[in-house]
């Protein structure tokens, strides 16, 4: 009885802890964010809030705006 | 059809996930669109200057920007460079970024391919007939 508490107890946790991964990755991808790929195979990434980050996005958005106006 | 256009058509065609697409230089004249000439105007003063801002963000002293993809909730701008042109296209929200990128330097690539391939024209030779010059 108390083995198998436990058990269920486990995979409660479990599907909690995994829950909470995929809702954090879903959340980060749903930020708005550019990726600048330079010659050498770099690649700077900027997410909202950073700096020069902002810019880039409202010049984005702006863009997107004519593309379907 | 002008080379840029069978490109662009070929690119729309090939990419479903690309909606507009304008190809245009680092002056910001451009070149091809798949829009009307006055949105392709805008689109291309915006890319540039997203461009300008892009490589105004990259860290000191770091080589040049070749491309770049901004992911917005509403959908993706893509930007990629050969040489002296460049093209911008916009998509759907959560296209497949190494897709989008390779279709778009195809198009690119196949743009400059066509223009290489040109034959040049031949210099138009005179000669004047013997009788006329006698004449």
């Amino acid at each position: 009885m108390r083995s198998r508490s436990f058990a269920t107890g486990f995979l409660f946790a479990s599907a909690a802890a995994t829950a909470a991964v995929v809702a954090r990755r879903r959340a980060a991808r749903r930020r708005d964010r550019a990726e600048l790929f330079l010659a050498d195979g770099t690649l700077v990434s900027l997410s909202e809030g950073q700096p020069g980050a902002d810019r880039l996005l409202q010049h984005a958005r702006e863009l997107l705006a004519t593309a379907r106006s | 059809m002008p080379a840029t256009a069978q490109a662009l058509a070929d690119l729309t065609e090939i990419s479903t996930q690309v909606e507009a697409a304008v190809v245009f230089d680092r002056e910001g004249t451009v070149v091809g669109a798949t829009v009307d000439d006055e949105r392709a105007g805008r689109l291309a003063s915006t890319a540039l200057e997203l461009v300008r801002a892009a490589e105004a963000s990259r860290p000191e002293g770091a080589e040049a920007l070749v491309q770049l993809d901004v992911a917005l909730r509403d959908g993706s701008v893509f930007v990629a460079a050969d040489g002296d042109r460049l093209i911008a296209a916009t998509t759907a929200p959560d296209p497949t970024v190494g897709l989008v990128f390779y279709d778009l330097k195809s198009c690119l690539r196949g743009m400059s391919e066509e223009a290489e391939a040109k034959p040049k024209p031949r210099r138009r030779t005179t000669t004047k007939k013997k009788d006329d010059a006698e004449s």
